[in-house]
Formats: structure tokens, C-alpha cells, sequence
């Protein structure tokens, strides 16, 4: 369960580390997000059309990452931070079989907005599949 | 570095804006509920109405980052809901693509919000092609960064449709550096059902091995004489193990059949008639009748042994009919 308290904006400071999330990759969790986020490419949910395209499997779709990087911030931040922005930058693919390791910490904090800034990164055993930012106002 | 002759148009492109592609469904409870569950996302905010009520929303709103989704093509590609714009928003990179840069990956997804939105909402977004770079050599193979803006919004009755937030999506439209070698495609991706092989022993190889010989080999007891089929490893008169065996000729009679209609397993053809043929040696053994109408099958009739190879690897005593042909050789 996300935990039902909500970070507070003045308990926040840069440099605060987020619990490490790790998501396990599975075939399940790459079609499903993918059916889930109304993405039916066909390197999403089949095999040889994957490999066809020089992908040893299925990988995962965009919308599921951005999915599972806004599970990890707001899992750390509570039900009542709201996301401003979610910017990510792509890099190695999610293959099923693998790990995804989310590692994040507050680099910025808006006293007038109440925001905090997220720098974070997802990696695998191929390196780094997504970094970026995520901007949050909190309560105070 | 100059310009590509043909980029001119391109670059005459930028700034150009799509029309809308509409969402196929409102923002809704169970679409949102399925993608919580996938994703392993857990605030109430999204699922629990009661916990969504006491928020400032005063009622369940969609998680933000599935934004995208509402408005994608979903199971059949390109087709969007009565509506939408023909136009295609990625034009640009079909026209990069014909220069001879065939791949595409995404570097950049930046989304911002400008609140979340209800469930009940209808969204649209419309596509303003905003940039491409100079010609970029890469790890990846050499292309052009593009950067799309897709703009978000709420339908509203009033008509002041209300923007709901913004996706920058950037991708490299590229001629790959290392050109991924392609597994070869295979005439169909089915594997061929093969027919269902014989387990073997030590008792009964004799037999198999003379197939493969185009022989029908019975086992016979040294000690008593007689025959016996199918293989064993005792003399089921005697009890002697001095087992060799002898060629029959391949000749008999049907001494009952039955036919397969149900169900029907591949890769045999149905109806499919089996036949207990007893052999002019006197022995019986069962097996599949070929060359014959089911319904010409009678008990008695003449039969002789046809050794077909199956999947290159298998051979099997078959049996037909006696042919007026055939027997005139005889």
C-alpha cells in the first residue's frame, strides 16, 4: 500500500533520498502495461515481432515507464502530492527477465509553489533505461 | 554542416499544427482502475472514491501520467474516433524515412500538467511539429532529433475547451550506425505437427529397424516355432526367452477395422481407418488402412503392406488394398 500520509513540504530538503523501488521486468507487466496504456505496437506484445525488429523480446512501452516512475515518486511522497511535470529522458530498453532499480533524491525545492524537484533513474542490468525530473507540489 | 536539398521543405514544416485526435472513451473508473492494478499503483486518489471525495478534487481523478493514454489508437493502428483529423502528425518522419533513415527511437517524453482531470472527461490533443535538428551523429547511426508538442485538452459544452496539460515527445529518426541483423523468417511461425512416434525397447527395435528396411519382420520362438506379434520379450506359448525373428510377406486379409472420426488430431486425415490385418502367416498386427474409401472397407479383403516414411525420420507398415494391377504382377 502507498502509505496514506503525504510527505509535508517543510520535512523535505535537497538532497533527501528516496526509498529504492525494484520493479522485476516480466512479460506480464510489459504487455499488460502496454494493453493498459491502449499501446498495441506489435514489439510490445510479441515475440517474434520484437525480434523481428533486432529486440531479443518484448520491451517496454513509454506510457509504462512513465507509469512506474510516477508509482515510485508518489509511493515516497503520499496521496496528496500532485504532479506538475513528469520528464524523462529513454535510454536501454526494459527486456523481460530483467530488474528495473528506481533510485531518486529531492535536488530542488519552490518555497513559493511548495514544489519539490525529483531527480531520478531507473536502471537495469543493460544501464540506465530512464532518468529525469518530476516536480511535486506538497502540503505544508 | 549544409542542409540536405531535400530537408528544405521539412524545415518549411516547423511550427505546423495537427488537428485533433479524440479520446475513443471519457476518462473512466475501470480504465483507470486496470492500469492502477498493472502498474502497481496504489494511491486512493486514483481508485477509492470515498478517500477521492475528501480531496480538494471532491472526487476520483485519473493518474496524471496516463494522460497519453486516453487518446490512443488502441487495437487497430491509426484509426482514431469519429472526429479525429486524417492528418497524420507524424508525417515528417515518414518524409525523413524516405531519404534513406529507417529507424526511429524515443529519447524524450515530457509531460506537464495543468490539473488532473475528472472521470467523465472527454480529451483530445492536437500536434504542433516543433523543431528538427541539424544532421547528429550518434552511438545509435546518424539522424535528426524531431521534437513533437502535443497539447492536451478537457471537451468542454461551453465550447472553451480547457487545456489540461502538454507532452513535449522527442524521438531520433535515424540510418543505424550498426545494422541489426534480422532473424531469418521462418514460412510460417507454426511448428509442424509431426506424427506421434513408437516408443521403443530393446524388445521390439527388430521390428522398427525392418521397416526402415521395408521389411515386416515377426518375432518367432526358437524353442516352439511359432509367432507372435506384437513383440515381446517372453514367447507368450513357451515362456522361452530364444526369440529371433521371420519376414512375413506382407500379405493378409482384414480381420476387423474401425474408423477414427473423432476427434480429429493432426497431422492424420479423417476419417481414419485402422485396420487389424491378419497376415497369411497367421499372425495379426493393427494398423492404418490407406488407398481405401472408408466405406468400400469389408472384412476379408485382400490387403498387403506399403512402408511409408513420415517426417524423414519415421517408417511405418501401412496397408491397402490389393490392386487388380498389383496382383497381376504377382
Amino acid at each position: 500500500m502507498t502509505s496514506m500520509k503525504t510527505i509535508n513540504f517543510n520535512d523535505t530538503n535537497p538532497g533527501d533520498k528516496l526509498p529504492e523501488l525494484e520493479i522485476p521486468v516480466t512479460v506480464a507487466l510489459i504487455t499488460g502495461g502496454a494493453i493498459a496504456t491502449r499501446d498495441y505496437f506489435p514489439g510490445h506484445h510479441d515475440k517474434d515481432a520484437a525480434q523481428e525488429l533486432g529486440s531479443p523480446h518484448v520491451f517496454m512501452n513509454i506510457l509504462t515507464t512513465n507509469a512506474l516512475v510516477q508509482r515510485f515518486v508518489e509511493k515516497w511522497a503520499g496521496p496528496q502530492a500532485r504532479f506538475k511535470d513528469l520528464k524523462i529522458k529513454l535510454g536501454v530498453p526494459n527486456y523481460p527477465g530483467d530488474t528495473m532499480k528506481l533510485m531518486g533524491e529531492v535536488t530542488d525545492k519552490d518555497e513559493v509553489s511548495q514544489t519539490v524537484t525529483v531527480a531520478l533513474a531507473g536502471k537495469n542490468s543493460m544501464g540506465t533505461h530512464v532518468s529525469g525530473t518530476v516536480s511535486l507540489t506538497l502540503p505544508v | 554542416m549544409a542542409d540536405y536539398e531535400w530537408l528544405k521543405p521539412i524545415r518549411e514544416m516547423v511550427g505546423r499544427e495537427y488537428g485533433r485526435i479524440i479520446a475513443w472513451d471519457e476518462v473512466n473508473p475501470a480504465m483507470v482502475r486496470q492500469w492502477c492494478e498493472v502498474m502497481g499503483v496504489e494511491n486512493p486518489l486514483y481508485t477509492d472514491a470515498e478517500y477521492a471525495h475528501q480531496s480538494e478534487f471532491g472526487e476520483l481523478v485519473a493518474p496524471p501520467s496516463m494522460l497519453q493514454s486516453w487518446c490512443e489508437a488502441g487495437f487497430y493502428r491509426d484509426s482514431y474516433a469519429p472526429g479525429s483529423t486524417e492528418d497524420n502528425p507524424y508525417t515528417v518522419l515518414k518524409l525523413i524515412e524516405a531519404e534513406g533513415y529507417p529507424s526511429v527511437v524515443a529519447v524524450n517524453s515530457e509531460l506537464t500538467f495543468e490539473r488532473y482531470v475528472k472521470m467523465g472527461e472527454k480529451l483530445y490533443y492536437t500536434t504542433r511539429f516543433d523543431a528538427i535538428s541539424e544532421e547528429k551523429v550518434t552511438a545509435l547511426g546518424t539522424g535528426f532529433f524531431v521534437t513533437l508538442i502535443m497539447s492536451y485538452f478537457s471537451i468542454n459544452d461551453s465550447g472553451e475547451d480547457d487545456k489540461v496539460g502538454e507532452l513535449l515527445f522527442r524521438v531520433f529518426k535515424f540510418k543505424p550506425a550498426n545494422p541489426v541483423a534480422r532473424p531469418e523468417k521462418t514460412e510460417s511461425g507454426l511448428p509442424k505437427i509431426k506424427r506421434p512416434k513408437p516408443g521403443i525397447s530393446d524388445d521390439t527395435r527388430f521390428f522398427w529397424e525392418g521397416c526402415e528396411q521395408g521389411e515386416l519382420r515377426i518375432q518367432h520362438c526358437k524353442a516352439c516355432d511359432k509367432l507372435q506379434h506384437p513383440p515381446a520379450p517372453v514367447c507368450m506359448y513357451c515362456h522361452s526367452f530364444e526369440l529371433d525373428y521371420q519376414l512375413a510377406s506382407g500379405k493378409g486379409q482384414l480381420y476387423s477395422f474401425v474408423v477414427m472420426h473423432y476427434p480429429e488430431v493432426p497431422p492424420f486425415d479423417h476419417p481414419n481407418p485402422i485396420g487389424l490385418i491378419e497376415l497369411e502367416e497367421g499372425v495379426r498386427l493393427s494398423a492404418q488402412l490407406i488407398d481405401v474409401d472408408k466405406d468400400q472397407l469389408q472384412i476379408g479383403m485382400a490387403l498387403e503392406v506399403r512402408f511409408e516414411t513420415f517426417d524423414d525420420e519415421m517408417t511405418l507398415p501401412l496397408f491397402a488394398p490389393v490392386s487388380a494391377a498389383a496382383e497381376s504382377l504377382t
